[in-house]
């Protein structure tokens, strides 16, 4: 089922995109710099969801495990990072030592949800991962009694930035005689991180493992037939999606300077949920297409339904933050209604859906 | 007072509620296999048709009080009937044959839609659900009842009742199950399978409805987000029970309540005072995967099947 194609599976010619996407990439903080360094934080908080979407991807749309307390991890590695590098606790750890410390106790969690939960199928799993996510949520929200651990629902503030030695990226500077702000730094560290990740996606999907997801996904009982290590193979990508989360998440709290369990709700993990399966679920240019519209579109509701309104009806007749959300969730039924298999399914995807009725 | 009777009362009324809930989520999931996510937001518009209503009537009308709270719910009923069909109508039935997590999206998008209407139309505060039955309260050993838990246990238990007879007694209810167990064969047989996909999103919403009116006159407050967590519960009991069963949903939902009630009350002197009493949505949730770890189709559910 591997789709034709040279390395990583891109054909020769698509170099040239590749390179101008690239390009593109290089300059997008400073054009969004132009509209305001708020676009520049909503960039890079797609990022972060492109993260995000990109873990779930792998539990959801390659494994096949619908989990609906992803964002359990998100806060697992985001809060990890408040506790070791604030003035909650005094302890200043360095970011490079805390990423990867993250990343691994969010593994812990995702095995640690995975393992009990590997007999339950489909639905079942789905209410326990929400359950689990809940879980994480409450403790958060509740840990400060009697020792005072997360600080309850006041969250955790001055996180520090990342930094590297005097380099800080939470603050403006100038570089060869280029002036870059906090949120551009984040934005090139960021997307750093993310070809990695997108990189290293690509490459899985094409692995031995990738192929074994694909098939517990398509048939388990089957995948099991012909040798496939259903259990190990289900938790491993229980870890890496959380993983995955863990290191979004200590990120975030860096941006952001400040966490609180608000941040983790149910909500969240449907919208990171929303976005896989608007984007194509499965496919990775899809779901990074869907992180980043999901991303965008409320923000660009934010800034326009104010204006469009007193444009149309001279005045502000409905609170523009429910008319956004009205409008956002507006249009994920109608994608989902007109593009089912997502605005960018992969090719077998679509093909499934064209040509097989499922009953 | 008796602390564990007392709890067990709250907690059985409670369970009552999310059973009438659950019974629509499980009703739904037992013919197409849907987890119809808006569900619970039909429920806060059901409490909060009924609140319009009732406050209205009762300030410009001096008909008692009892017919009031019906006028109410036969409104409310409605209303939330037709925004079920409309539910499956728009959002489902077109995505009956796309993967199955596409509805599970669109769920997804009319909740946040429903939510937002609610918000532009009743508000973003709490509303005080006007007081229309004069508490009063029973002894039952050392425990007390009042008349409104007493109301709410009396009209559930009914409701399941002819719930259950619909189903295992009339033409509908045997078309319904046929459905639920083969839809291509439910049809061949004759079998109307659109409209009886509809008819169970309708009768779900009805008693979501009545859930609605029971939740704001228990608890004398509303909110657009009322339905997210009352919803999320009831198909927490959904899946506790085995979800698709009619009875497993009873039985979650009186259970969850349960647990959740003598979690909240007893949580404290467990855990020797290390974790409080807002806790108790975490035995909820504790209890549910623990059930699911040894008994991974729920209480009362069949061994699912491959599901293709």
């Amino acid at each position: 089922m591997k789709t034709k194609g040279n390395f990583m599976g891109i054909p020769g010619p698509a170099w040239l995109g590749v390179a101008l996407v690239a390009a593109a990439l290089l300059v997008l903080p400073y054009v969004a710099g132009m509209a305001g360094t708020a676009w520049v934080r909503i960039l890079n908080f797609a990022i972060l969801y492109v993260f995000l979407a990109l873990g779930l991807n792998i539990v959801v749309g390659f494994a096949g495990l619908l989990d609906l307390g992803y964002i359990a991890f998100y806060a697992v590695g985001a809060y990890l990072y408040a506790l070791l590098a604030s003035p909650h606790f005094d302890i200043h750890w360095p970011f490079w030592a805390i990423l990867p410390l993250g990343a691994a106790l969010a593994c812990v969690f995702g095995v640690l949800l995975g393992a009990p939960t590997l007999k339950l199928r489909g639905d079942y799993l789905a209410i326990v991962t929400l359950g689990f996510g809940e879980i994480i949520r409450i403790f958060l929200n509740n840990l400060n009694a009697p020792i005072n651990v997360t600080n309850g629902a006041q969250g955790i503030t001055l996180i520090d930035p990342l930094s590297v030695g005097e380099f800080k990226f939470s603050t403006t500077s100038t570089l060869f005689g280029l002036t870059i702000t906090g949120p551009q730094k984040y934005y090139y560290f960021l997307v750093v991180v993310a070809v990695l990740v997108v990189i290293l996606n690509l490459r899985l999907q094409n692995s031995r493992i990738g192929r074994a997801w694909e098939a517990i996904r398509e048939d388990e009982t089957a995948a099991r037939a012909i040798g496939i290590n259903t259990r190990n193979v289900k938790l491993l990508a229980f870890a890496m999606g959380a993983s995955f989360g863990g290191i979004a998440g200590g990120m975030f709290s860096a941006m952001q300077g400040f966490v609180s369990p608000e941040s983790f709700s149910l909500l969240e993990s449907i919208m990171v949920l929303s976005m896989v399966v608007l984007g194509g679920m499965g496919h990775i240019p899809g779901v990074i297409l869907g992180a980043v519209l999901l991303t965008f579109l409320p923000e660009v509701l934010r800034y326009g339904v104010e204006p469009a309104q007193r444009f149309l009806f001279g005045r502000s007749v409905i609170d523009p933050e429910s008319l956004r959300m009205l409008i956002f969730g507006l249009a994920l039924v109608l994608v989902m209604r007109f593009r089912p298999a997502g605005l960018w399914p992969s090719r077998l995807r679509k093909r499934e859906l064209t040509t097989e009725v499922t009953p | 007072m008796d602390i564990l009777l007392q709890q067990l009362i709250n907690g059985v009324t409670l369970g009552a509620v999310y059973a009438l809930v659950a019974l629509g989520y499980t009703m739904v999931y037992g013919i197409i296999g849907l987890i119809n996510f808006a569900h619970g937001e039909v429920v806060m518009i059901g409490a909060m048709v009924a609140f319009t209503v009732i406050t209205s009537l009762a300030a410009h009308t001096q008909l008692p009080p009892l017919l009031i709270l019906l006028i109410g719910l036969v409104v409310a009923a409605p209303t939330c009937m037709l925004l079920g069909y409309g539910l499956e109508r728009l959002a489902y039935r077109p995505l009956r044959h796309a993967p199955r997590l596409t509805p599970l999206i669109t769920a997804i998008g009319m909740s946040i839609v429903l939510q937002n209407v609610a918000m532009i139309i009743w508000g973003r505060n709490y509303i005080n659900f006007p007081q229309m039955i004069d508490k009063t309260s029973y002894h039952i050993g050392n425990a007390l009842i009042t008349n409104v838990q007493v109301a709410i246990l009396f009209l559930s238990a009914l409701t399941m009742v002819g719930l259950m007879w619909l189903v295992y007694r009339t033409k509908l209810g045997t078309a319904m199950r046929a459905t639920a167990q083969d839809q291509m064969v439910a049809g061949l047989m004759g079998v109307n399978i659109n409209r009886v996909i509809a008819a169970a999103f309708v009768i779900g919403s009805a008693l979501a409805a009545l859930a609605g009116l029971m939740v704001g006159t228990y608890y004398e407050i509303a909110h657009y987000q009322m339905g997210f967590m009352l919803g999320l519960k009831a198909f927490t009991a959904a899946v506790l029970g085995g979800i698709g069963n009619l009875a497993g949903a009873m039985a979650g939902g009186l259970l969850l309540g349960i647990i959740e009630a003598l979690g909240a009350g007893y949580i404290g002197d467990l855990t020797g005072g290390f974790l409080g009493s807002h806790y108790q949505d975490i035995f909820a949730f504790f209890v549910l995967i623990t059930v699911l770890v040894f008994r991974p189709s729920g209480l009362l559910g069949e061994r699912v099947g491959e599901r293709a």
